[in-house]
């Protein structure tokens, strides 16, 4: 039977199709649900109100990393009782409902976007939600992941579906060999740049292309994680050779005999040749640098050799007033070499930029150096096995040493929910993905950057051209 | 969820692109386990001066604008994080409707939810509706969901679309979970085969 090329979300929307009503959304099954203790203690309430129970225990996972300190102290004597009551209530709904936490103290404790991946639990062709804007992550292993609101959470945790209208197709190509310093966060930056904050709006967003495919796991991952800053509703690549090498071995993938029968299955979901996209973006790597965010909205981006925007070119009255009130909240000057505005903090962390590799690239860089002695740095890493595996190679004491604080994984200053926040007026190069007014902190000014880059400005104490940058190779692992 | 039918309503003009979900509800409330009483938090950071007082300047105070159950904004209104929070927040406020440009969408998942209804208009007829409800004392709009129109009283009219099965739900105040188990048999089918697919098993 011959059939249309088709694309790769094509291919994982068709396979989770429970039913497609005439004239209504399609209800689409749901393989996995991560819960926080955040977004889910209304749904859990509306469980019990309606007396329904969890459809599937067995295909919801719950965590802590959004509240919770990022100091061993902070941890044990939750301090803020609105937030210890929202993780005591996640304690009670997961034991009520028979769902699996991984709590505070639990070795498999993590930001949900870091442990899926790194407990082999997301996989290729899977959809997966979570009540967090960020699932899109997932997306980078060939998993439909999408970010949904509390009633939508209930609404999984009852049916384990979702009704959902279709979206469009977005094919985002990235060729050529990326420039050494230029980083996957940089790809995304770019790209959120280029198309805006809505550019993606309504669309499911493809990553393909060469510089795609030679990036890692944690590459993809971090651009993945930022497609809703596109507005996408979601952001996939295609799985590879890199993707079950990543998978491969860990502690929920498959094993033996599942295990090749998975990696037949989920090699056949690439897009086929000449599958259509509604809309295409090639974009050459060759022409990238490092970028760092000067405004209130992440499609606020330039290239770090760049100048602040003056507001007087804005196109439009809308859009000049909008430049305006960025830059007066930003606490920066039209014309200012980006390279020359200095900072009080930095930010390595978040489930865009806190994995192994994330900390292994900005420990390179911080090697044998020292914080800047007006700049407070820390590093959080996203999960308890990052931190192991970061201290297993000595990550930790380098950071240590250059005067970083080394901390307890969770979300931390990227939404500082958590005792982790910016002060009116700070600034701070963050490798977070959302640099919204009050984000960070109420009044708190934040610069999104690669890690290597908020290693680089924890140093030099402004934002610097990584591309320049001498890595001390003497004390770097 | 409160069925919406027909709206006449006062309008609060909210001159800003790009109002992200952070904004509408700040994180420090997102810790509460309620799903009430966030009105009095939205906007929380905007409604304030610099030195912490309450902004009379800013849409929600201004006493001009007291009782409005219409907001207007610009494109991308609610770009950001997930929180179904932000339509709790707008929705305990009193806003039953949004005007914008464009929304984002889990946003725009999380509103109809609540029973609040979002209406997309041309920037220029969004710009027009800006400029009226800043200047014309009381201004007024219908919103007629089963028309799909959004009216004044001085000749204003701009059609909008919608979903078809949205509206439906939206004027009948409908819950999603108990729509979506009209298929549990459906459901039922498709799962036990669904699980044999091994490969996209969680654990």
């Amino acid at each position: 039977m011959s059939s249309e090329p088709k694309t790769l979300f094509e291919k994982v929307w068709e396979q989770h199709i429970v039913v497609d009503p005439k004239g209504e959304p399609t209800v689409l099954y749901i393989d996995l649900q991560l819960v926080h203790e955040v977004t889910s203690p209304q749904a859990f309430e509306g469980l019990r109100l309606a007396g329904r129970k969890v459809r599937r225990p067995d295909r919801t996972i719950a965590t802590v990393d959004h509240n919770v300190p990022t100091t061993i102290e902070g941890r044990l004597n939750i301090l803020d009782q609105i937030a210890a009551k929202q993780i005591a209530t996640l304690r009670k709904n997961c034991a009520d409902f028979g769902v699996e936490l991984y709590d505070v103290d639990s070795r498999e404790q993590g930001i949900v976007h870091v442990i899926g991946p790194e407990l082999g639990i997301t996989k290729p062709g899977m959809t997966i939600v979570c009540g967090d804007s960020h699932t899109s992550t997932h997306g980078a292993f060939g998993a439909l992941a999408f970010g949904i609101g509390t009633s939508e959470v209930e609404h999984v945790l009852a049916t384990q579906t979702l009704p959902q209208s279709k979206p469009q197709t977005f094919r985002i190509s990235v060729e050529g060999q990326l420039p050494k310093g230029v980083t996957a966060k940089d790809i995304i930056l770019a790209i959120i740049g280029k198309i805006g904050t809505d550019g993606a709006t309504g669309c499911v967003v493809e990553y393909a292309g060469s510089a795609i495919r030679a990036l890692s796991m944690e590459g993809r991952m971090t651009i993945c994680n930022m497609s809703i800053e596109a507005g996408a509703r979601a952001g996939m690549i295609a799985p590879d050779a890199t993707t079950f090498a990543y998978l491969e071995g860990r502690r929920f993938a498959p094993k033996g005999e599942a295990w090749k029968r998975a990696v037949a299955e989920w090699s056949k979901l690439p897009s086929d040749p000449g599958a259509k996209f509604d809309r295409e973006l090639i974009i050459d790597a060759t022409t990238l640098v490092p970028y760092v965010s000067w405004g209130t909205s992440p499609g606020m981006v330039a290239p770090v050799t760049d100048r602040v925007p003056d507001p007087a070119d804005a196109p439009t009255e809308q859009e000049r007033k909008g430049l305006e009130r960025a830059l007066e909240y930003m606490g920066l000057k039209a014309g200012t070499p980006l390279k020359e505005v200095e900072i009080d903090r930095v930010f390595i962390g978040s489930c865009t930029n806190s994995r192994i590799e994330d900390l292994r690239a900005a420990a390179r860089i911080a090697a044998g150096h020292k914080v800047s002695s007006h700049v407070s740095a820390m590093v959080v890493p996203g999960s308890q096995a990052v931190k192991a595996q970061a201290e297993k190679e000595g990550l930790d004491r380098i950071f240590k040493e250059a005067g970083f604080d080394w901390r307890e994984p969770g979300c931390s200053m990227c939404l500082g929910m958590n005792p982790d926040i910016l002060s009116p007026g700070e600034r701070c190069a963050s490798t977070s993905n959302r640099n919204f007014e009050g984000r960070q902190g109420k009044g708190g000014r934040t610069h999104l950057v690669s890690p290597e880059m908020a290693a680089a400005a924890a140093i030099a104490g402004h934002f610097v051209d990584i591309r320049t940058w001498n890595v001390n190779e003497e004390v770097a692992v | 969820m409160q069925p919406f039918k027909t709206l006449t309503a006062l309008v609060a003009p909210l001159d800003r692109a790009n109002v992200d979900t952070d904004q509408i509800i700040p994180k420090q409330f997102l810790k509460r386990i309620e799903r009430t009483g966030y009105g009095e938090f939205l906007f929380f950071d905007w409604r304030q001066t610099p030195t912490g007082e309450q902004d009379p300047t800013f849409v929600v105070n201004d006493p001009r604008f007291k009782g409005a159950q219409v907001l207007i904004a610009g494109k991308n209104f609610g770009c950001g994080s997930s929180r179904e929070h932000a339509a709790w927040a707008l929705s305990d406020f009193g806003f039953r409707c949004v005007i914008a440009p464009t929304f984002a969408d889990i946003f725009f998942s999380n509103a109809g939810k609540n029973g609040i209804v979002l209406v997309r208009l041309a920037e220029d007829q969004v710009n027009t509706l800006l400029q009226k409800a800043q200047t014309i004392p009381g201004y007024q709009l219908t919103i007629s969901l089963q028309d799909q129109t959004v009216t004044d009283d001085a000749g204003f009219k701009a059609s909008f679309e919608i979903d078809p099965f949205r509206k439906f739900c939206l004027i009948e105040g409908l819950d999603d979970i108990g729509l979506t188990l009209r298929h549990a048999a459906a459901l039922d089918t498709y799962e036990t085969k669904h699980d044999e697919a091994t490969w996209l098993k969680a654990k």
